[in-house]
């Protein structure tokens, strides 16, 4: 007889820390083997077109970098938020507030053009999503609600909105009544980076802006040590002389800043219209690319682009080996356990425990 | 380890080169809202792909894309598509279609057929039911089976299509009873069994004994069949999910279309248009005419027989809108662009359209 326990390091592993990719890895490649020999395909040309075949072609490139940019605009804000212990689920709620209020030129005013228009939109898409986060952000300090209910639930709310808003008073008046917004017009839509080989916006050089951004507020400046110190024991925060509550504001503002910037890119760059849905779920799928970059904004870039390259591989291998979306969405999720598993090793060490040093613990 | 990691390697750079295809053969794509599994929409859609593969053999290949939102990600599902040799593309829902208008203007020499939208292209054509002419039938038929005169719609979207048929089914159903209402629920989505099925149970509880629907599962016919209450099928015969329960069903038939289209294109004779169709052409199809007596099923096929022969227009006047104004006058008929675009409801119907 043994058992298997886990235990708490006293530090974490830098060994791990460095390893764990590679173990997740490994460990991914074995089950994705184990996986599709079971549905009956080629192992190995089901992870090269997981893995290889999106990072051969430019066009594929491009749409990497279209998917992965609001993941990662989103999960850097996010990363503020869970770090300062805050837990805001509903970062896609503040993705489709800020891609209303950033719309609001190209479809109220749609005459109104000029290279100011594109800033003008921007701004307001952060100023919308931010000023959506700002609701749970009061409710928490003010009357100690738990956020993590109140930012969800306000996510239905902006969804709902969203439709109504495309279906009556913002639809496109010759769209034959079908529920979307005219087209914007040139000056509104965020161009593309390399027009000339694909669709990839600068939406996501704004992505890797705000990340290193970010990561250098949290590294190099008091406000990051604020947010640290208040994340991980406000008691002592709070004799430091920091202000939980002022903090709260402090990271939902710039989470739901982020998100709201992440929502009018991706109206005015990806889509070029507003709709009744313009999410996938990017806010929610944001929250997994965090801890995926273990909340560091620099990991967050390369999680962001892992994460979009198995949306990508997923839809290639269901055209080159005919697996189903089910299928290739099961993989992605084995891709998701293993790399959140292997870093729980990081701070935890598996121990073998036999019978007889069990006996002998008891009697001491 | 180190031996796999090579053996990967190696295998990975001999499976990038990929196959040698004939080159005669027609590759066509699909591009699905939902599972092929949904016993609704995209299994008809799919059902259309599987007798174009039977009827035209080894001359095309077939591929398709499930589950794919409707916005950004369409396009690069659609461009994938069109990279990977597909020479004919159906993009087979509405929300695809400015995705569709972007792919093919990069993709000049790939033909596009997109389902149910308005815009049209060189290289893009758009295909559309008219669904509405089922749905008249179905009134007609739940009119004559309701007792309490009350008749429950989930629909999934307030776009034209849907109203359409919410429209239909009353005008079918006042020729028998001027005084039959509808309750009208949005599922707010194609492709939500719960959803559906919660929406059946509310409108049960309300007092309908007949349900009928605009969305995409089998659902609402299950929860009909449990609750011992007579329903129609939608896009597919449903009969198997209610075999006591199901009375009709529209079938959407896209196969002949598919395998025309197709055939177009290997004959280089493709052209891009706007069709419409309906009964006259085969494209909507009513299922067997079941559980109901025989005078109901004698009146359902002719009033079936009357909209093939193009004798009956579901949309003839006089009809008033809801708000009790006048739409048609008497022996007027709607054009196609009045109904494409339809977003009011006609009196009798007992919802408020969300606007």
């Amino acid at each position: 007889m043994m058992r298997i326990e886990i235990v708490k390091r006293p530090q974490h592993s830098a060994l791990f820390s460095a390893l764990s990719p590679f173990i997740a890895l490994f460990l991914t490649l074995i089950a994705g083997a184990i996986l599709f020999s079971i549905l009956g395909k080629n192992p190995i040309s089901a992870l090269d077109s997981y893995f290889v075949e999106p990072l051969t072609e430019v066009w594929s490139i491009h749409e990497l970098l279209v998917k992965a940019a609001p993941l990662i605009l989103i999960a850097v804000g996010l990363s503020v938020c869970f770090l300062s212990n805050n837990w805001n689920i509903g970062a896609e709620g503040q993705f489709i507030a800020g891609g209303i209020a950033g719309s609001i030129l190209p479809v109220v005013f749609p005459d109104f053009q000029g290279w100011y228009v594109l800033p003008i939109m921007l701004l307001l898409g952060m100023a919308g999503g931010m000023a959506y986060a700002t609701i749970p952000a009061y409710l928490k300090v003010r009357f100690n609600t738990n956020e993590i209910l109140t930012s969800l639930m306000l996510v239905y709310v902006a969804q709902l909105f969203l439709d109504w808003l495309v279906r009556g008073p913002w639809r496109n008046p010759q769209g034959y009544n079908f529920p979307e917004t005219v087209q914007f017009s040139d000056s509104a839509v965020l161009p593309a980076i390399w027009p000339d080989s694909g669709r990839a916006h600068w939406g996501f050089a704004l992505a890797i802006i705000a990340a290193v951004l970010v990561w250098f507020m949290l590294s190099r400046t008091l406000n990051g040590f604020e947010i640290k110190v208040l994340g991980r024991s406000s008691r002592a925060g709070r004799f430091a002389g920091f202000s939980a509550g002022r903090l709260t504001f402090f990271a939902f503002l710039v989470s739901g800043a982020l998100a709201g910037l992440a929502g009018i890119a991706e109206v005015s760059g990806a889509v070029g219209q507003l709709r009744t849905s313009i999410s996938p779920g990017y806010g929610f799928t944001a929250i997994i690319v965090a801890f995926l970059g273990r909340l560091n904004p620099l990991g967050i870039i390369a999680a962001g682009l892992v994460l979009a390259l198995s949306y990508l591989g997923g839809e290639a291998a269901q055209i080159s080996l005919g697996i189903s979306e089910k299928s290739a969405r099961i993989f992605q999720g084995i891709i998701l356990f293993f790399v959140l598993a292997s870093d729980s090793l990081i701070y935890y060490r598996i121990r073998i425990v036999s019978r007889l040093s069990d006996t002998a613990l008891k009697g001491a | 380890m180190k031996k796999l990691m090579m053996a990967l390697t190696v295998a990975a750079s001999f499976a990038v080169a990929g196959p040698v295809l004939a080159a005669e053969k027609l590759k066509v794509g699909f591009i699905y809202i939902g599972p092929p599994g949904d016993f609704g929409w995209t299994y008809q859609h799919d059902q259309g792909r599987k007798e174009l593969e039977k009827e035209l053999g080894d001359k095309v290949e077939t591929t398709f894309l499930e589950n794919v939102p409707e916005g950004a990600d369409a396009e690069r599902s659609i461009e994938r598509l069109a990279r990977a040799g597909n020479k004919l593309i159906f993009t087979t829902s509405f929300g695809y279609m400015d995705a569709t208008i972007k792919v093919a203007q990069k993709f000049p020499d790939v033909k596009f057929e997109h389902a149910t939208g308005y815009k049209t292209a060189e290289n893009v054509s758009v295909y559309n039911s008219r669904f509405y002419e089922g749905r008249y039938v179905q009134g007609v038929i739940a009119a004559k089976m309701s007792k309490t005169g009350v008749a429950g719609y989930i629909g999934s979207f307030p776009i034209p299509e849907v109203v359409q048929g919410i429209n239909s089914f009353i005008l079918g159903a006042q020729t028998v009873n001027p005084n039959f209402k509808i309750k009208v629920i949005w599922a707010n989505s194609w492709f939500d069994p719960a959803k559906e099925a919660d929406a059946a149970k509310a409108l049960i509880d309300q007092g309908v004994d007949i349900i009928t629907q605009h969305t995409d599962s089998t659902a609402a016919m299950q929860v009909a069949a449990e609750r011992k209450i007579k329903a129609f099928g939608q896009a597919s015969d449903m009969i198997k999910f209610g075999p006591e329960t199901q009375m009709t069903s529209i079938v959407d038939n896209w196969g002949p279309y598919y395998i025309e289209r197709a055939k177009a294109v290997l004959d280089g004779t493709w052209k891009s248009h706007n069709v419409f169709e309906g009964m006259k052409e085969g494209l909507v199809v009513m299922a067997p005419y079941t559980n109901m007596p025989d005078d109901v099923k004698k009146l359902a096929e002719e009033t079936q027989a009357k909209i093939t022969s193009g004798e009956l227009k579901p949309f003839t006047g006089p009809i008033k809108k809801q708000d009790g104004s006048e739409w048609l006058k008497a022996g007027e008929t709607a054009d196609d662009k009045t109904i494409l675009s339809m977003n009011f409801y006609v009196a009798g119907v007992d919802d408020k359209l969300p606007k």
